[in-house]
């Protein structure tokens, strides 16, 4: 942690992807650094899969400057070598199994690992000789995280990686997952909205919305930078006055209000004295209402009379 | 086990800190590693290493290179002085703020904090009174 800045692994420019009238990813700028867990977090079509494309050059953008290790990804062996990309529905070819894929993946991945490969499909007791197309949908997943978490590459995207995998098995990818970045650390892209489930694993935050990154910061840094109010309605208007408001509730003369404030002992202090309630925000919780406003730009929450509508806005 | 609404680096050293306040970690005894509190807890390494580095920066644990962290000498009695210090907003602030709310004045707050210090069953007794 002391050690000068290396390069980054991945530094993006005012890149945007459009298909047709739409703007899948729009303006993003960002840089990931090397050796961290990143989570990409955002709602369904919110742009995350779009951008893991672009980065691992399935899908190129549109404009903006991407850079990977360095270099343009677009059909690029040197590049491509590095990193690994486990999708949601990837597709292995129907006739192969197991097996045959992981043998598949030993030839390209440099670093792959088959002893590690053989004891996470024995945890997740996945038939190695069984036709990929008779896999169920969990053991498809399993066949994808095995590869994600065996390769070792230095640069891993794991977009949404768990579908039909139930809550054991997710488990055992969570700790296979921080015991192997413990030992080999390398930079994971992680895309979830089982945020609950993954939000302790991730050092570093990326928010998308609407295409755009509206959270880009580490994840110790979140924690703890909202909080609930809650009381009578006119004590908590006094005591959300002039602050960043991202959710309110009312219940009969109750106000309920998310602040996206870090509260100081003083601010504590002035709560209990007020009578009210301060309660945390979790990360899955500030996802949801960082982005259940209406797009950025139009403030989707009512301000209360006290606070500058200006400052609701969800974009930075 | 962890909260997730604060940061996990404080709560990591909030953890050690405890053991090492209750005695499960003795002064010279070594501290178990980031990767074991990151597979524990299923955490990130990294702010695993936070936590750790930490109390390492507070003079409460120390690095033997090559081996791991230990427990430094007169830590306990450095975590005793500073919690006591915490113990006022702590838990007396909340204590005198919901004893005003309940119109308790502070002579039957002192004869409650008597009966609870003297005799534990009895406390009972009349809190269920």
């Amino acid at each position: 942690m002391n050690t000068p800045t290396p390069p980054p692994v991945i530094e993006l420019t005012n890149v945007t992807k459009r298909y047709k009238d739409t703007k899948a990813v729009d303006g993003v700028t960002l840089r990931i650094d090397g050796g961290k867990i990143y989570g990409l977090l955002g709602r369904n079509g919110a742009g995350k899969t779009t951008l893991m494309s672009i980065l691992t050059a399935q899908d190129p953008e549109t404009s903006g400057d991407v850079r990977v290790f360095g270099q343009h990804p677009y059909e690029n062996d040197a590049v491509l070598s590095r990193m690994c990309f486990i999708r949601e529905s990837q597709k292995y070819p129907e006739d192969f199994t197991p097996a045959q894929a992981f043998k598949a993946a030993a030839l390209f991945f440099r670093n792959w690992d088959q002893d590690f490969a053989d004891r996470l499909a024995e945890e997740f007791t996945l038939p190695l000789k069984r036709r990929i197309k008779k896999l169920s949908r969990g053991q498809l997943s399993a066949v994808g995280v095995i590869i994600g978490l065996a390769a070792r590459a230095e640069l891993t995207f794991f977009d949404e990686p768990y579908l039909g995998l139930d809550a054991v098995a997710r488990q055992i990818f969570y700790d296979r997952l921080v015991e192997d970045y413990s030992r080999h650390p390398r930079t994971i892209v992680l895309s979830s909205h089982l945020i609950d489930e993954v939000a302790n694993l991730l050092e570093h935050v990326l928010l998308i919305d609407h295409g755009r990154i509206i959270l880009d910061d580490d994840a110790e840094n979140i924690r703890g930078s909202a909080a609930t109010v809650t009381g009578e309605e006119s004590k908590v208007a006094e005591f959300t006055a002039g602050r960043k408001v991202l959710h309110q509730d009312r219940l009969g003369s109750l106000a309920s209000v998310t602040l996206e404030a870090r509260l100081g002992a003083a601010d504590r202090a002035k709560a209990a004295d007020l009578g009210l309630e301060l309660s945390p925000v979790s990360l899955q919780q500030l996802v949801v209402r960082k982005t259940m406003t209406a797009p950025a730009g139009s403030a989707g929450v009512e301000a209360p009379a006290a606070t500058d509508p200006s400052e609701l806005e969800v974009a930075p | 086990m962890l909260d997730e609404t604060r940061p996990i680096f404080l709560q990591i050293a909030e953890l050690i800190e405890g053991d090492i306040v209750a005695g499960a970690l003795a002064e010279e005894a070594q501290a178990p590693s980031t990767n074991e509190f990151a597979a524990f807890y299923r955490i990130n390494p990294a702010t695993a290493a936070k936590g750790i580095n930490k109390l390492v920066d507070e003079g409460i644990l120390y690095k033997k290179r090559g081996i791991g962290m230990f427990v430094a000498t007169g830590a306990r009695t450095k975590l005793l002085e500073r919690r006591r210090e915490e113990f006022f907003h702590d838990f007396v602030q909340p204590l005198t703020r919901e004893a005003r709310k309940l119109g308790i004045s502070v002579e039957s707050l002192t004869d409650m904090i008597n009966r609870s210090n003297s005799d534990p069953v009895l406390t009972e007794r009349s809190a269920g009174r």
